[in-house]
């Protein structure tokens, strides 16, 4: 065993020799603008992304979703550049472009052939500060992230289970509330609303520039200062903290939905990466979840949808790199015959398991050679690779995180694993949610159109 | 059909900029192999490819999807979770998977060798010796019968796959690649085992190679992985598409808020001479995200859906050509109508000379996006030795798109759209759907 370990380790760094690591090159522009460049040259494209330090978890009650919304709304035109010419102009320019809204970040890229750079710093630019929000866009867009949700959530029974399931597990963090917002304050966002919140969050002291791809370094930082660079700054108020209270026992609910099988969805209240009081607890939970979830050889599949068969699919999640603590998750939709209570008592077996025995070193080497396999995958896209960068620079990481990773999962023992299932996944941090199948009674009509086509 | 469309929306590029090379040979078996060397990072994605896919399930449909399910449950001397450990310690990234049109199993490794090897004799014995073991059948059966069930939880799904009966009828590409309760539920470990003893053969075989290799380094991948595999016979070709005579419209009725709309019927092949003339018609139409003309006409002028789009999905045969949306279960009258006008008009009238112009500027500026991952481009490779294409096929791609003309893509969308047979379906809530009078104005 020992042998075989030592030997796949001198593999690993013959393999990772092969390939000169990338990294990184930062500038900050006098306006605060954090600008981050990372060459790749396999291609002459590039990926161009904005992201501001703003979420669904920076919003207050009342006006939740309010930054989903105003992603939306980005889409709606400047001065100079009136609604629906952004897409246009990206479009004609051989682009692809879109934008997305998470608990602890917006963010917005275009894919374009390396050359093309300029016209996306240009545009994006433009837009962080002088946005036309006016009330007629914003009518119909409402109309649009209403269908959203109703898609995402509302006809979703997973999707409606895990929106009921974090407004239970979380007293005091933000994380209590979707991405997307409550329906009633969907319904109730004014202009007003939207443009305070621009104004709050809209300014490059409060964003950070990514551009991965076919370009060269010092230009990028040169066209970020020619765009970026006159734009003014913000005098941004901290956030404030919003830190979650402490759970002082189990928590239970069940959903009842149209649903036809049901499901189980169990979170413990975790730190993470910015929250922990030592770092490798965080790197101690991201390899747990992998002993459980990280592959087909892993517990869950092996155990319990193989082995037991209690499971027809069973999953771990855990992402480290929150903002604020989150939960590690569990979910198992239970196979034929076997009951919620069945599949509830072997995912607690399994972290029992987990508390008393040391995980195996063929699980841990497996997961290092996972993650170390993974750092060179993930280089065959920039999309992937910007994202990275952006999301660790903006829940205040700091990119550089991402060159640490190998190392830092690569220093995690077994006796680390336990000790972290020991202190965390246990039952006064537990949060359960039942999903409750309701009948869905479909029937089919069928008619002749009478007329063709329109 | 997910999975499928996923191929089939793999737009045809070409490598004018870059030294992507295809290169194509045959086994000593006669299965082709096609090979892009791509250095720039010590890794490779590797593809068997069959056609095999959930076209060939006869009346036992799920038979392909389940036998392609089954492959890494047990093979060789191996169990499941070997056959894991074995890919997963050295990091490797292995899956199996089935379309309408064919069944694949594609592995993603690094290329140092002592890695390499262990992952790709893992494959080769998964590919050759796999068991079919009653007690796996058993329990991948009953996952894919869960999976059946979940997706009658799901508006999208149940008007997807209704869709697919109702333009498709008695041919192979009607049913869903996973199969039905009825006909899942009767399959047996013993008709796996044929499925992969008529289907799994090198004639019916190729293999896409993309990564750091050097030429010898994929011909000995190649060998190695295919030789024990049976010479076998190629399948005779899937039956012809028959075109609907009239056009249909059915509602199935469902506790959503949305209603899931759907507008099409068979579509385009692959080697369809109207390709490009319906490809770049679609671009415009549907097709180019948030600057289509359903896009802009349903959503960003009306706020009625907050996706609207159109597709064609080339397959062996016609494919689906699919219009569709998601709508707030009174508004589906009002929104059925744009999507129906909107397509009549654009068929009638093809493209204005800015669209057409703007739409040759997206597609061919955004050319070399279209294959810049190792794994797009083995898509591409894939697509292009499945389906027969010509090699220079990624080499023509942009002066093809730059020759449409508005009357060229008018004559090829009027060719397959023809809208007084277009079929419907309707997914949703109809007690909160206004009658259609009320709505219409």
């Amino acid at each position: 065993m020992i042998s075989r370990l030592i030997s796949l380790t001198v593999l690993w760094s013959a393999a990772f020799a092969a390939i000169a690591e990338p990294t990184a090159v930062e500038r900050k522009l006098a306006n605060g603008l954090k600008v981050l460049v990372q060459e790749d040259h396999r291609s002459p494209v590039m990926v161009s992304q904005v992201w501001y330090k703003v979420g669904s978890s920076y919003e207050p009650g009342g006006i939740t979703g309010i930054s989903h919304m105003l992603e939306h709304m980005m889409f709606k035109g400047t001065d100079k550049h009136p609604a629906g010419q952004f897409s246009k102009i990206i479009a004609e320019n051989g682009g692809d472009e879109n934008a997305f809204t998470g608990q602890d970040y917006t963010a917005y890229f275009q894919t374009m052939a390396a050359d093309k750079l300029e016209v996306s710093l240009e545009l994006e630019a433009d837009r962080m500060r002088n946005l036309h929000l006016l009330p007629e866009e914003l009518k119909k867009e409402l109309e649009v992230v209403t269908e959203e949700r109703r898609m995402r959530t509302e006809d979703n029974p997973q999707g409606k289970m895990q929106e009921h399931f974090n407004a239970m597990a979380y007293s005091s963090s933000p994380y209590k509330h979707p991405v997307i917002g409550w329906p009633a304050d969907i319904a109730a966002y004014t202009v007003e609303d939207l443009q305070a919140w621009y104004q709050r969050w809209y300014a490059p002291n409060n964003a950070t520039l990514v551009v991965v791809g076919d370009v060269k370094t010092d230009d990028v930082f040169k066209l970020a200062e020619k765009y970026f660079g006159p734009l003014k700054p913000s005098d941004i108020k901290p956030l404030k903290p919003q830190t979650e209270i402490e759970q002082l026992g189990l928590r239970r609910m069940t959903v009842k939905v149209p649903a036809k099988l049901p499901s189980i969805l169990m979170g413990y209240k975790v730190p993470v990466l910015k929250t922990a009081q030592n770092e490798w607890e965080a790197y101690a939970l991201e390899v747990l979840a992998g002993v459980l979830d990280g592959g087909s050889s892993a517990r869950l599949s092996s155990g319990l949808v193989r082995g037991k068969q209690i499971a027809v699919s069973a999953g771990a999640g855990y992402g480290l790199t929150s903002r604020l603590s989150d939960l590690f998750e569990l979910e198992a939709t239970p196979a034929e015959g076997k009951t919620l209570a069945d599949m509830e008592k072997a995912l607690k077996e399994e972290v029992v398991k987990l508390q008393k025995t040391l995980i195996s070193p063929d699980e841990l080497q497996r997961i290092k050679a996972q993650v170390l396999a993974g750092k060179v995958y993930e280089r065959d896209s920039n999309f992937y690779q910007a994202m990275q960068l952006g999301i660790l620079e903006t829940v205040g990481l700091g990119w550089q995180k991402a060159d640490e990773y190998v190392n830092k999962i690569n220093q995690v023992t077994a006796a680390q694993v336990q000790e972290v299932a020991k202190k965390y996944l246990i039952a006064d941090r537990l949060n359960i949610a039942y999903l409750e199948p309701l009948p869905i009674n479909s029937t089919v009509n069928n008619a002749a159109t009478k007329k063709g086509g329109v | 059909m997910l999975r499928l469309i996923g191929i089939c929306f793999l737009l045809l590029s070409q490598f004018a900029y870059a030294a992507a090379k295809i290169e194509i040979w045959r086994t000593a078996q006669g299965s082709k192999v096609f090979f892009v060397q791509a250095d720039a990072l010590p890794m490779a994605d590797i593809q068997v490819i069959f056609d095999a896919g959930s076209a060939r399930d006869g009346e036992q449909f799920g038979l392909a999807a389940l036998t392609s399910a089954l492959l890494d449950t047990g093979a060789g001397q191996w169990n499941a979770d070997q056959i894991a450990q074995r890919f997963e310690s050295v990091g490797a990234n292995f899956g199996t998977g089935v379309s309408s049109d064919n069944a694949s199993l594609s592995l993603r490794t690094l290329t140092d060798a002592a890695l390499f090897d262990k992952a790709l004799e893992t494959m080769r014995v998964i590919l050759t010796q796999p068991k079919f073991a009653q007690a796996d059948f058993k329990r991948e059966q009953n996952r894919t019968l869960a999976g059946i069930k979940q997706r009658e939880e799901s508006p999208a799904e149940v008007a997807s796959e209704a869709f697919s009966n109702m333009i498709y009828g008695s041919h192979p590409y009607a049913h869903p690649d996973s199969g039905v309760m009825a006909t899942v539920s009767k399959l047996k470990s013993a008709d796996l085992q044929k499925f992969y003893k008529q289907y799994y053969v090198a004639n019916n075989a190729m293999v896409v190679i993309v990564g750091n290799l050097n030429k010898q380094q994929a011909e000995a991948t190649a060998n190695k992985l295919l030789a024990d595999l049976p010479t076998g016979t190629k399948p005779a070709p899937i039956p012809d598409v028959v075109m609907l005579a009239k056009a249909n419209q059915q509602h199935i009725e469902f506790p959503s808020t949305q209603t899931h709309v759907l507008v099409g019927m068979p579509g385009t092949w692959r080697k369809d001479p109207d390709y490009f003339d319906l490809y770049i018609g679609n671009h415009i139409l549907g097709g180019s995200g948030l600057v289509s003309k359903l896009f802009v006409e349903v959503r960003e002028k009306r706020g009625l859906a907050y996706s609207a789009s159109s597709a064609f999905a080339p397959m062996l045969k016609p494919g689906p050509f699919i219009a569709s949306l998601q709508t707030r279960n009174d508004q589906t009258n009002q929104a059925l109508e744009v999507l129906n006008t909107t397509l009549a008009d654009f068929v009638k009238n093809g493209p204005t000379q800015a669209e057409l112009d703007a739409a040759k500027k997206n597609i061919i500026g955004g050319f070399p996006m279209r294959f810049d991952t190792n794994k797009e481009l083995a898509g591409y490779v894939a697509m292009i030795g499945f389906y027969d294409m010509p090699l220079d096929y990624l080499d023509t791609f942009r002066q093809k798109i730059e020759a449409t003309t508005i009357d060229s893509i008018k004559a090829a969308l009027q060719r397959k759209i023809n809208t007084s047979l277009l079929q419907t379906v309707t997914v949703g809530n109809s007690s909160k759907t206004l009658a259609p009078k009320q709505q219409l104005h």
